[in-house]
C-alpha cells in the first residue's frame, strides 16, 4: 500500500483514543472486503469514511457494531476489545448508528422506537412489567418522560403519536438519529445519513449533526457520499477504496489529493485536476 | 390513592358480566351441554391463540408448534388427574411438581455455567441442557416415590370435591410450566434458524408429539393414556369459571407485557430485527423469551380442555389442526389481542356448532368446503384481519400525554423540513 499518509501531527485534539481499529481484515469467501484497515479516533473529533460504492465503509461499521464478525484484527473501544461480542453488548458499551437505508421500526409509534433505545436501562425486570407494579409505573413514567424530552429536542415531539413509517423521509432521517441516541452512545456512527435528502434537508442535517454533537458530547464517523456534507461537517477523513484505505487527512488535504481523485473519476480525471490547479497556480 | 381508568372499570365490568350471565345460562341450564361445552372450547381456543399471536402477531416468528404444546399440557395434566381420581394416587402430581421444578433449577444452573463458558455453539449448549433436564427427571423420580404416600392420604383427608380441584388446578399449572420447559429446550437450537425454517421445524415438533401419543402407551410408557385408541376416565373439572378465571389472568398479563419495556422489545424483533440488535435489544433471548410464554399458554390451555370432555384422542392433535390458531391470529389481525380472543370464539361457535347444526344430517364435512372458502374471501376483502387491528381501550396502547414544557428546549437546528 503506497499511499501518500499524510500527517496529522497537527491535530489540536489530543483527548483519549475512543475507538482503535487495528489490522482489521474481512472476509467474504475469497473476496476481501476489508484490508488491514487501521484507524485511531480520539475523543469529540468527527471523522468522514469515504470511499466510491463498494469500497467497504459500511463493511466497517457492520464489523465495529459486531453484525459482521471479524476476520482478524481488533477493535478497541475505551481499551476493551469488541471482536466476538453480541451486537447488543456492544450497544451497551455505548456504540450507537444509524443505517445506509433507514431501519426505524416502521409500525410503532415514534415514541416507542426512542423507547425500545431505552430498553437496556429500562430499570425494571420482567414480573414487574407483567404484574405493573408501583416500581414499574415510577419506571416507566420516568423512561417515557425521557424519550419525550428527546423527541423535544429533535421537534419531533408532536409526532410522538404517529407510526413511524408514515413520517415524510428528513423526520425519518432525524427519528432514526434520535433513536441511536437514546442508546446514550459514546460514539455515533452514522452510515450516509444524507442519502435521498433535498439541499434544504441537507443543510438541516448539517447542522443537527454539529448540534448533536455538542450537545451528547459525541465522538462520531460518518459515511457519506455528498460531499458537501463531508466537506463541510468532517475534521478528518479517510478515504476507502477496493477494502483499503488510500488516503486520511483533513477536508482540504483530500480535495486536491490526486489518489483519492483516481479513485472517484479514474485516472483521467486525476491527470486532468493535477493540469487544472497547475494552470491556476500559474495564473495566481 | 389514585384513581383506576375508566376502560379498565369498563374492560373487568364487562368481563365479569359476561362470565356472570353465561354463568347463569349454564346453570339455568337454558344452555344446552353442547353448547356450553363449545363456549368452553372457544375460551381455551382463545388462550392458545394469544400465546400463538405473541409468538407470531408480536414476536414475528412462524410457529407451527403450538398445537404440540398443546397436546403435551392436555396430556400431562389428564395424566395427573387422571391417576387422581381412578387410581387414588397423587403420583402424577407428585412426579410432575418434582420434575418441573428440579427441571427449572438445571436450566437456571446450566444457564449460570454457560455464562462462565461463553460462546459455545447452539448444540453444545442444548445438550448440556438437555443432560440437565434428564438428571432432573431421574431425580425428580427417585425424590418423589416415598413421597406419594404421603401426599395422597393428605389429600385424602380433604373433601373428595376440594381435593379434585386442587389436584385440577395444579395439574393445569404444571402442564404449562411442563410445556413451556419443553419448549425453552426446543427452542433454544431452533429459534437460531431464520424465520421459515423455524416455521418448519416447529411443525416437525407438533408431528413428533403426535406420533409419540400415538404410541404412548407402549413407547413412553404410559399405560394410561392408551396410545392411538383414546384416553378415556379423565374427570370433566373444567368449568366455565375455571375458563374464564384462565382467560383473565392470561389477557392481564399478556396486555401489561405487551406495555412494558419488555413488550417493546419483543415487538422490535418483529419490526426490524437488525434495528433491534443496533439499539442494544438481545433479539436471540427475546425470541426465546416470547416462545416459552406462548408454549405456557399452550399448555395451560390443553391442560384444561383436556378435562372438558374427559376424553384425549391423538387425533385431536394432528399437526393439520394446528393450523386452526393460526388462521385464528392471523384472522384477528396480527399483533390484535382483542382480535384474537373475539375471533377465537366466533371460530368455534361458527365452525364446530352453527355449521354442525345448520348443515343437514351428512353433511358435517361440507364445513371444510365451507371454511377454506371462508378464509379466501376473508383474505381477499380483509386481509389485515376481521378486526382490522381493533383494540379494547383497556388493551390499547395509551399515548402518554406531550409535556409542552420541552418546546422550549428544541432547537432552531432541528427545526423545519
Amino acid at each position: 500500500m503506497s499511499h501518500p499518509e499524510v500527517s496529522t501531527s497537527n491535530s489540536d485534539n489530543q483527548g483519549p483514543v475512543v475507538l482503535e481499529i487495528q489490522n482489521l481484515n474481512k472476509n467474504f469467501g475469497g473476496l476481501r472486503a476489508v484490508k488491514d484497515f487501521n484507524k485511531t479516533i480520539r475523543k469529540g473529533e468527527l471523522v468522514g469514511l469515504i470511499g466510491p460504492n463498494g469500497a467497504g465503509k459500511t463493511t466497517v461499521f457492520n464489523l465495529i457494531t459486531g453484525l459482521y464478525t471479524v476476520s482478524s484484527g481488533s477493535i478497541l473501544f475505551n481499551g476493551k476489545n469488541l471482536v466476538g461480542l453480541q451486537p447488543f453488548e456492544i450497544t451497551k458499551l455505548g456504540i450507537a448508528r444509524t443505517f445506509q437505508n433507514i431501519r426505524l421500526f416502521p409500525n410503532l409509534s415514534v415514541l416507542d422506537n426512542v423507547r425500545i433505545a431505552y430498553h437496556t436501562h429500562a430499570g425494571y425486570g420482567f414480573f414487574d412489567a407483567v404484574l405493573h407494579s408501583q416500581h414499574y409505573q415510577a419506571k416507566e413514567k420516568e423512561l417515557t418522560e425521557r424519550a419525550q424530552e428527546f423527541l423535544g429536542v429533535f421537534n419531533l415531539q408532536d409526532r410522538q403519536g404517529e407510526i413511524a413509517r408514515n413520517l415524510p423521509y428528513g423526520e425519518q432521517r432525524r427519528l432514526e438519529i434520535a433513536r441511536a441516541l437514546a442508546a446514550e452512545p459514546q460514539l455515533l456512527l452514522l452510515d450516509e445519513p444524507a442519502a435521498g435528502m433535498n439541499p434544504k434537508e441537507v443543510a438541516n442535517l448539517m447542522e443537527l449533526i454539529h448540534f448533536i454533537r455538542e450537545r451528547f458530547n459525541l465522538t462520531i464517523l460518518l459515511i457519506e457520499h455528498q460531499m458537501r456534507v463531508v466537506m463541510g461537517v468532517c475534521e478528518w477523513i479517510t478515504v476507502m477504496d477496493f477494502g483499503e484505505v488510500i488516503a486520511r487527512g483533513t477536508p482540504e488535504e483530500i480535495q486536491n489529493n490526486p489518489v483519492v481523485i483516481e479513485a472517484y473519476l479514474g485516472r483521467g480525471a486525476a491527470v486532468l485536476s493535477k493540469q487544472l490547479s497547475e494552470k491556476r497556480s500559474n495564473a495566481a | 390513592m389514585k384513581t383506576i381508568p375508566r376502560s379498565t372499570l369498563l374492560f373487568f365490568g364487562v368481563y365479569l358480566l359476561i362470565t356472570i350471565v353465561v354463568q347463569a345460562l349454564i346453570s339455568l341450564q337454558l344452555l344446552t351441554v353442547f353448547w356450553s361445552k363449545l363456549l368452553l372450547f372457544g375460551a381455551v381456543m382463545a388462550i392458545v391463540s394469544l400465546g400463538l399471536n405473541l409468538i407470531y402477531g408480536f414476536n414475528g416468528q412462524f410457529s407451527l408448534g403450538q398445537w404440540g404444546f398443546y397436546a403435551i399440557g392436555a396430556y400431562a395434566a389428564a395424566d395427573v388427574t387422571f391417576r387422581w381420581t381412578q387410581q387414588g394416587s397423587a403420583s402424577g402430581l407428585v412426579i410432575l411438581l418434582l420434575a418441573v421444578t428440579l427441571a427449572g433449577l438445571a436450566f437456571w444452573g446450566v444457564g449460570w455455567l454457560l455464562r462462565r463458558v461463553p460462546g459455545l455453539d447452539p448444540l453444545s449448549s442444548f445438550a448440556l441442557y438437555l443432560a440437565g433436564v434428564i438428571l432432573a427427571v431421574m431425580a425428580a423420580v427417585a425424590i418423589g416415590r416415598p413421597l406419594i404416600e404421603p401426599v395422597t392420604s393428605a389429600l385424602a383427608l380433604l373433601p373428595s370435591n376440594l381435593a379434585l380441584q386442587i389436584v385440577f388446578f395444579l395439574a393445569v399449572l404444571l402442564s404449562g410450566v411442563l410445556a413451556a420447559e419443553i419448549s425453552y429446550l426446543f427452542g433454544l437450537p431452533v429459534l437460531t434458524l431464520g424465520s421459515d425454517y423455524f416455521g418448519i421445524a416447529t411443525l416437525g415438533f407438533t408431528i413428533i408429539v403426535k406420533v409419540l401419543l400415538d404410541n404412548s402407551d407402549t413407547i413412553l410408557g404410559f399405560e394410561e393414556m392408551k396410545g392411538a385408541r383414546g384416553m378415556i376416565g379423565i374427570p370433566q373439572a373444567t368449568t366455565w369459571l375455571w375458563v374464564t378465571i384462565f382467560l383473565l389472568v392470561i389477557l392481564v398479563a399478556t396486555r401489561n407485557l405487551l406495555h412494558s419495556s419488555h413488550g417493546r422489545a419483543i415487538i422490535s424483533v418483529r419490526e426490524d430485527e437488525l434495528a433491534a440488535k443496533a439499539m442494544g435489544i438481545d433479539v436471540a433471548s427475546q425470541k426465546i423469551l416470547t416462545f416459552v410464554i406462548g408454549s405456557l399458554y399452550a399448555g395451560l390451555a390443553g391442560a384444561l380442555y383436556a378435562h372438558i370432555n374427559g376424553f384425549l384422542h391423538p387425533n385431536t392433535f394432528n399437526f393439520i389442526k394446528s393450523f386452526d390458531p393460526m388462521i385464528i391470529v392471523v384472522f384477528g389481525g396480527l399483533g390484535s389481542v382483542s382480535g384474537t380472543v373475539v375471533v377465537s370464539f366466533i371460530w368455534i361457535l361458527v365452525l364446530e356448532g352453527f355449521l354442525r347444526q345448520w348443515l343437514p344430517e351428512g353433511f358435517e364435512n361440507w364445513r371444510f368446503v365451507v371454511y377454506p372458502l371462508l378464509l379466501i374471501i376473508m383474505m381477499l376483502l380483509r386481509p389485515s384481519g376481521l378486526m382490522g387491528g381493533f383494540e379494547l381501550p383497556y388493551l390499547r396502547q395509551i399515548l402518554p400525554p406531550l409535556r409542552k414544557n420541552v418546546k422550549a428546549e428544541s432547537t432552531a437546528e432541528a427545526q423545519g423540513d
